[in-house]
């Protein structure tokens, strides 16, 4: 026992040695007020998954690369806890960034603290509808369940067992705006059977692909999903030859032959709103929305794929239709 | 529930259940011979993590499948020196090193895979194989017959596990070092160099484990195990430190994930219902092992470092 | 004194060797390690606010090493700290939603007891297991963290659900705003130090206390000790094996409820893990327990020392822009070397003491 007290304890010491190291090389880092350098616009993500990981957060990194106006950017991401993730995004604005994007609803209660202390820090928080009532916060939000539906509706016109697969984490988030969209669009369409199967797991690979398997044994012919463990199903569905749809990043690299198209959510529609109010001094208290109108959301689809005569002009069509308001998606 | 009781539904359950099952049994298998040898490895998880990640980027550099079998193995059997080393050697805490071992491949792997890959790429996934005849026979011949050759190798490890602990002079040694240590040292059994390569084979397995988890799926993401490994060494203690007990753990594991899944397509659980039915795995583990009621002895020097006196 | 000296070396030698391996990965990445170890140390502990957010992190790792303490104790082998702060957090949760009004010097002692309850309950299902049903512990408390994922999940979707995420349509796993009366008081204005990380200096005290001045705590040692023995002396062991996991598990399930109660939201959410919710903070208070030799007032530097790892992480990958991942690697390898140590330590000064350097010292260090 006594040993493990000198091993705990001179670790300490340890630590309290390179704090005091640390304390005095370390130079002060005050908050950088306002640009950085060059003029460029200081912007910081808080994401909760990977930043590459061909779905929610590479959606929000892509977007603020696309952005015209140049931009320093910094990403934090792989919080899913969201302690850390609060953690960060103050962190982020004490590092005096200008605008720091809080990628995940679940990090709305922590804004909730945290934007009062930076008045002059611009949040912008999704996916979400509101700002709950703070004045520095911009919200943002994907109407999944449009692209949703034209993805159903061109699922339907694929599918000759009438029976389509979703595969999905849990319950929860833009995941079920997306696929409530698909399943109306496919009956819609003709489909005669939605059947949607939620893992219970935004990671667990295996269990995603063994769900596409299902899938596979009842019939389905065609599949989605949404999250990032549909890797798995996506590389199921590429070996039995089923045609997949995707969404919130294009999809295509994992299934070339397969993936018909994907829902791309493409955020600096609103992000440039949202900063030219920022130039103008508003620097928050609005909620944007991005959608098939808006440009926010772009069906892109895999030329490799080739549709049957008419499917693809039925589709531009139905897009057509959601934006001007002639067809009903129902979500 | 009707249509769940069709013979092509079936043998597709099936079919889900034995590739589900093939990581935990590979896995299970090897942290029993370390157990046996009184040795608990906590980190089966990382090492498992570790041998998918460069399994999987041997295949995409390579395409070679069977290259990054081999190369699943030798990673397990290098964190299996490295274990070796910590817990024989150094005597180190197992409990504490396992879980050591375990945070650092999670780490390492997904940081290699950031830094090395990035986004996902698909990669070849193991191809099936026909058994011969066996493969023929209606509908079990697809379900049972018709599968990769990690799975066959998997289930053919259980007889073989079986028969080196039983019937052979290591198996001896390693449960004789498992159970007594000092009476096995004064009859001249070297516990440590025992221990060691009870605990590298154990790794290898484990190292194949996370080979046969990525070449199945085809994909490498961070944390691609999600506590795996954890199940696997529950699964021992399910088996009773025996092969075919441990085996049938991970059938039925494998099987009861399976089935839910197969319900959830066929909408004979609803959504509504799906979390509660995401629980049935663990809930059937532990309640088939009240059922089954046996007062099993553990390896009597299982976590305790052996030092000669 | 060369032998002391060389207690405190080793060890040293051993962390020193574990940061020169991540000053290597930072190398590798393109960052400097002199910056790196800056940035950790500015992010663990640069300034009071930070102090206190490595306090705070430290908190459920306290509360669940003191706990795993009683448990190992008695020999007994919890990995359910998972479970048992999910059940203690859902528990406080539900009591905070049906009691809001309640003043806060009655509803704060009160979720913390709510959290004792759940997280008791969820330790004394796999000790009554292991006692009466000769189920292993490691095999229930494994599988019982997967089944409270779940049942998270369930509840979060569905009966304890915020009513807004319904009615938005964004359905995330989460409570509404729980009632500020249930808030934990912070400290000091300005930083996040709450009342919890006191509470849990005050569990961990009271585990030792437990341990070793009461007579349930020798009877919890005596069956660790040797069952056969504290059997032949009349103790129950199956009694005290439920006992034991029971109140390990009381004290992780005051981790849970810290967790919701002192969260900048003030409410419980996940992202359908449990670690989304828990931060792992149930296997990362084993290994404080372990690194604190298995006694509960060593466990609070020790879950300092991992509190200030895992803050100083966040600060390292928005300072360094490196993956958090390396964080992760870098405390795999420090509870690698350091627990390698003890053992090179004890080899060290036992073959000093064959050369002869200390041949008067006849209490050799045993490795255990």
């Amino acid at each position: 026992m006594k040993k493990q007290w000198r091993l705990s304890s001179s670790v300490l010491v340890l630590l309290g040695a390179l704090a005091l190291v640390g304390a005095a090389c370390g130079g002060d880092d005050a908050p950088a007020s306002g640009s950085g350098e060059g003029g460029a616009l200081r912007v910081a993500i808080v994401a909760p998954s990977a930043s590459d990981d061909l779905a929610f957060s590479q959606s929000m990194v892509d977007s603020v690369n696309a952005l015209e106006r140049a931009v320093e950017l910094s990403v934090t991401d792989g919080t899913f806890i969201v302690e850390d993730a609060a953690a960060a995004i103050r962190g982020y604005a004490e590092d005096g960034n200008d605008v720091v994007i809080a990628h995940g609803t679940q990090f709305g209660g922590s804004l909730v603290e945290i934007a009062p202390d930076f008045p002059d820090v611009t949040f912008v928080w999704g996916t979400a509808s509101d700002t709950q009532g703070l004045d520095n916060v911009f919200a943002y939000a994907p109407a999944a369940g449009e692209g949703g539906y034209v993805n159903g509706s061109i699922a339907a016109s694929l599918t000759e067992s009438g029976v389509i697969g979703v595969v999905g984490p849990i319950e929860a988030g833009d995941a079920v705006a997306y696929i409530n969209g698909f399943e109306a669009g496919a009956l819609a369409g003709g489909a005669s059977e939605v059947n949607i199967t939620y893992t219970g797991s935004f990671g667990d690979v295996a269990l995603a692909a063994e769900a596409a398997e299902a899938h596979l044994a009842n019939k389905v012919d065609v599949l989605t999903g949404t999250a990032q463990m549909v890797v798995g199903a996506v590389g199921v569905a590429a070996d039995a030859g089923v045609p997949w749809f995707g969404t919130q990043a294009n999809q295509t690299s994992l299934a070339p032959d397969l993936v018909v198209a994907s829902q791309v959510y493409h955020w600096e529609v609103v992000l440039e709103e949202m900063l030219a109010l920022r130039d103008s001094g508003v620097i928050g208290g609005q909620a944007f929305e991005i959608n098939l109108a808006n440009g926010g959301l772009v069906i892109e689809f895999n030329d490799a794929f080739e549709l049957p005569a008419g499917v693809r002009d039925a589709a531009d069509a139905m897009i057509e239709g959601i934006t001007n308001g002639t067809v009903n998606t129902g979500s | 529930m009707g249509d769940f009781f069709t013979l092509s539904v079936l043998v597709a359950t099936a079919a889900s259940a034995i590739r589900l099952a093939t990581p935990y049994l590979l896995a299970s298998l090897g942290e029993t011979i370390g157990q046996r040898s009184g040795v608990l490895n906590l980190g089966v998880d990382g090492v498992m993590l570790l041998s998918a990640f460069f399994s999987y980027w041997t295949v995409l550099g390579t395409g070679n499948l069977w290259l990054a079998v081999l190369v699943g193995l030798v990673v397990g059997l290098a964190m299996g020196v490295l274990y070796g080393v910590i817990t024989v050697r150094l005597s180190a805490t197992q409990g504490i090193s396992g879980i050591g071992i375990f945070i650092f491949g999670l780490g390492l792997s997904d940081l290699l895979f950031r830094q090395l890959v990035g986004t996902p790429k698909p990669v070849r996934r193991l191809p099936n194989v026909d058994v011969p005849i066996l493969s023929d026979i209606p509908h079990l011949g697809e379900a049972l017959f018709q599968r990769n050759l990690l799975t066959y190798l998997a289930f053919l490890l259980v007889p073989a596990t079986a028969l080196l602990l039983s019937r052979t002079t290591f198996g001896l040694n390693i449960r004789s070092v498992g159970e007594n240590p000092q009476a096995a040292d004064s009859l001249g059994v070297s516990v440590e160099r025992t221990r060691f390569v009870a605990i590298l084979i154990g790794n290898a397995m484990a190292g194949l484990a996370g080979a046969a988890l990525v070449l199945q799926l085809g994909i490498f993401q961070p944390n691609l195990t999600q506590g795996l490994g954890f199940i696997a060494v529950a699964l021992v203690y399910f088996g009773a430190w025996r092969p075919v007990g441990v085996m049938g753990g991970a059938l039925l594991y494998g099987l009861v994930n399976a089935t839910v899944l197969q319900w959830k397509a066929l909408g004979i659980i609803p959504v509504s219902g799906s979390d509660l039915a995401n629980m049935a795995p663990a809930v059937l583990t532990i309640l088939a092992l009240i059922v089954l009621a046996r007062r099993v002895h553990a390896p009597a020097a299982l976590t305790k470092p052996f030092t000669r006196h | 004194m060369l032998k002391a000296v060389l207690g405190a070396l080793v060890p040293l030698l051993a962390a020193v060797v574990a940061f020169a391996f991540g000053a290597i990965m930072l190398l590798a990445l393109g960052a400097s390690p002199l910056e790196g170890l800056n940035a950790m140390l500015d992010g663990a502990f640069g300034s009071g606010s930070r102090l206190a957010a490595t306090a705070v992190k430290a908190t459920p790792l306290i509360l669940v090493g003191a706990g795993i303490t009683i448990a190992f104790r008695t020999s007994v082998i919890n990995i359910g700290g998972e479970s048992q702060i999910i059940a203690g957090a859902l528990l406080s949760t539900v009591v905070a939603l049906t009691l809001p009004d309640l003043p806060a010097f009655i509803l704060v002692p009160l979720v913390l007891l709510a959290g004792a309850a759940g997280g008791a309950v969820l330790g004394a299902i796999p000790g009554a297991l292991k006692a009466y049903a000769s189920v292993n512990e490691i095999l229930s408390t494994i599988m019982l963290n997967l089944v409270m994922v779940q049942f998270m999940n369930f509840l979060l979707r569905g009966p304890l659900i915020d009513p807004f995420e319904l009615e938005a349509g964004t359905r995330i796993p989460q409570t509404q705003r729980l009632s500020d009366n249930a808030a934990l008081p912070t400290l000091i204005d300005g930083t996040r130090l709450h009342i919890g990380v006191p509470v849990a200096i005050i569990a961990a005290v009271a585990a030792y206390l437990i341990l070793w001045r009461t007579p349930t705590g020798f009877r919890l040692r005596a069956v660790g000790h040797s069952p056969e023995a504290a059997r032949a002396a009349g103790i129950s062991v199956k009694r005290n094996v439920t006992l034991a996991m029971a109140l390990s598990g009381s004290l992780a399930g005051i981790a849970g409820s810290i967790l919701v109660f002192g969260s900048e939201g003030q409410r419980m959410v996940t992202d359908g893990s449990a670690a989304g919710f828990t931060g792992s903070a149930g296997f990362n208070g084993i290994v404080a327990a372990l690194f604190g030799g298995l006694h509960p007032l060593w466990t609070i530097p020790s879950a300092m020392l991992f509190g200030a790892l895992l803050t100083g992480a966040t600060q390292l990958q928005r300072v360094l822009q490196v993956p958090a991942a390396l964080a992760v690697a870098l405390n795999g390898i420090v509870v690698i070397f350091v627990i390698s140590s003890t053992p090179v330590r004890g080899w060290l000064q036992r073959s000093l003491a064959d050369s002869g350097l200390f041949s008067r010292s006849s209490n050799r260090v045993e490795a255990d």
